[in-house]
């Protein structure tokens, strides 16, 4: 395997501004790499070499002429295809939406055109994002790099597969309840949904508009650092776009890794922990609070007892903005129309045979069920009622962060299932975002990277959360418990997946 | 709390402009029951004190100048769509009246 692919992109980055690599080199190596492995793992819905390999030249060319570049000019990326991108198909992992080339970008996409980062293609996802494993897509299961016949997490297992198995080193995700962390907890991978309103959602196909924020995924918190200030920071075109500027991250991240927490306080999340969550994953789990310990930091237990509602609430308050969100696909301005079959050819039975037709199981589940809480007569008992959940939940927060800095807990529950395990049971497929949901419905900032491996040899992942605004402490604990884990291993956990056939 | 009956489903689903199959129907009322009794329980803590929170951090509403900015390119956005005829969205009729 050519070494430019297992480079972080940090690494990667100053390989660029030495000369020592160019980044047609370093896009051409990953390229390589998709076409060599992707045809197991499925991480992309679309390839975009030509339109990469462009903007790979153009860089090399304007840093030969001596202009000053963003630090991550030149270093390939892949784009989750929730993602709205000029030029490129974008499905949203939905049969609705097939062949839709989307007429502009949205802003993270801007941004990183703006900064010169060649756009290797669009990835994989859970239908609209519903799901935590990627199986809900239209166009077919990601596998996950560590083992084949497991799912990859989701909603974004295309992200944080391609990142996992070379493809990419850098990826875009986003995360409504869980689909940036999970992910990244069962490949081995490291992904943060920022600050609600710290990266614009100007350009995500919207699923819960309260609840959706784009983020980094990556192999590094480093790398993730410096995505996240390439594509956060304040958007006139999202009204819930925070206005001031974004901590310091990449700062931050670099403080963290010293290894040094001397006087910070994190509080161990006692609802997040325990029944239904694997031994192995909360052995790693206890394993890394111990080195949390002896880097300095003081580790107390906190307590957040509406927590146990919060899957409640979010499988209403999701399926209800859900519904209002996905009115917009009626078959009238954009992607799939069908006829009805029988009876006159008005809008309205348009709009019903296109939609009965385009959408999947999962994404029909949530619509009715969305439609049916946000109806007379169960407006109060259903969304009314989740809505106050929300509420105790950020009391929850706020009282969790008056005892500790930053909060922790396992990422999800398990490790990888295997393909088709949970399908037939949208329960038991919700019940692995139990943890990173009060997350999104808090506005909480939350990290996640990987803790070790379980006792089945797959990933376990460890949640970092922080008060809003406040996200420069997921890196900067992020990255110092990465550097003590690291230090354990040897090297990084993904060093230790096995190979991938290439296929020649 | 009510429960979900196939038929209350088929009426919802009307209500969400998605047409199901007869099989569909019979899969998705027996999941949402069981989904709906599971996610039911936030009732048990929303008691008349606790306010509603609809977004996770305060809003104020966000004006911008009144400049006129270029709008996405509309044959850019037309060549996206199922169909269009002089340079507009060509849709089925509206009304449900025979025509």
């Amino acid at each position: 395997m050519s070494d430019l692919i297992r480079l972080s992109a940090a690494d990667l980055a100053a390989r660029l501004q030495s000369g020592e690599v160019s980044s047609v080199e370093a896009t051409r190596a990953h390229l390589d790499r998709i076409a060599a492995v992707d045809g197991q793992v499925h991480a992309f819905l679309h390839v975009s070499d030509e339109a990469a390999l462009a903007t790979a030249a153009d860089v090399d060319a304007r840093r030969a002429a001596g202009e000053e570049l963003h630090a991550l000019a030149g270093v390939p990326i892949a784009v989750k295809d929730v993602v709205v991108t000029q030029g490129l198909p974008t499905t949203a992992g939905s049969k609705i939406l097939e062949g839709w080339v989307p007429p502009y970008d949205a802003t993270l996409v801007e941004r990183l055109k703006a900064a010169g980062l060649p756009i290797l293609g669009k990835t994989n996802m859970d239908e609209f994002a519903m799901g935590s494993s990627t199986e809900h897509s239209a166009y077919g299961n990601t596998h996950n790099p560590w083992d084949l016949d497991r799912i990859p997490g989701g909603s974004g297992g295309g992200s944080a597969a391609a990142v996992g198995a070379f493809e990419a080193p850098l990826a875009i995700g986003t995360d409504t309840g869980g689909s940036i962390r999970q992910p990244a907890a069962v490949t081995g991978t490291v992904g943060v949904k920022p600050t609600y309103g710290s990266v614009s959602r100007y350009g995500l196909i919207a699923l819960a508009s309260s609840l959706d924020q784009a983020g980094p995924v990556t192999r590094t918190v480093l790398d993730s650092a410096l995505l996240h200030e390439l594509i956060g920071g304040h958007d006139p075109r999202d009204s819930t776009s925070i206005a001031d500027p974004l901590p310091g991250l990449v700062a931050a991240a670099r403080q963290g890794a010293t290894g040094d927490l001397t006087g910070l306080r994190v509080g161990v999340i006692s609802e997040l922990q325990g029944e239904g969550y694997q031994a192995g994953v909360l052995a790693r789990f206890h394993e890394s609070l111990e080195l949390l310990r002896g880097a300095g930091a003081e580790i107390v237990e906190v307590s957040c007892p509406h927590f146990q509602y919060a899957l409640a609430a979010y499988y209403l308050i999701l399926p209800a903005e859900a519904s209002s969100n996905l009115a917009k696909f009626d078959g009238m301005r954009f992607g799939l129309r069908v006829e009805p079959e029988q009876g006159p050819v008005t809008a309205e039975r348009v709009m019903a045979a296109t939609r009965g037709r385009g959408f999947g199981d999962e994404v029909k589940r949530r619509v009715i069920l969305g439609t049916y809480a946000l109806s007379a007569g169960y407006y109060d008992a259903y969304y009314g009622s989740a809505q106050k959940v929300r509420t105790l939940i950020q009391r929850d927060f706020a009282a969790a962060f008056e005892q500790a800095d930053v909060l922790v807990s396992p990422t999800a529950p398990t490790t990888a299932f295997r393909l088709g395990e949970k399908l037939d049971d949208p329960l038991a497929m919700y019940l692995n975002d139990v943890a990173t949901i009060p997350a999104n419905l808090a506005g909480v900032p939350g990290l996640s990277l990987p803790s070790g491996l379980s006792d089945d040899g797959l990933p376990a992942g460890f949640q970092v959360l922080a008060p809003a605004k406040a996200d420069d402490r997921l890196y900067r604990v992020g990255a110092a418990l990465e550097a003590l884990l690291e230090n354990e291993w040897g090297g990084p956990l993904l060093a230790q997946a096995p190979e991938l056939e290439v296929a020649r | 709390m009510s429960t979900l009956s196939r038929d209350e489903v088929a009426r919802v689903a009307g209500l969400a402009r998605i047409d199901l199959t007869s099989d569909e129907l019979d899969r998705l009322a027996g999941e949402l029951d069981v989904i709906v009794e599971s996610v039911a329980r936030v009732s048990e803590i929303a008691t008349p004190d606790v306010p509603a929170t609809s977004h996770p951090l305060p809003l104020t509403n966000v004006f911008r100048a009144d400049v006129p900015e270029p709008p996405v390119d509309r044959a850019a956005v037309l060549a996206a769509a199922p169909a269009s005829e002089d340079g507009k969205f060509l849709v089925p009729q509206i009304l449900g009246e025979d025509a």
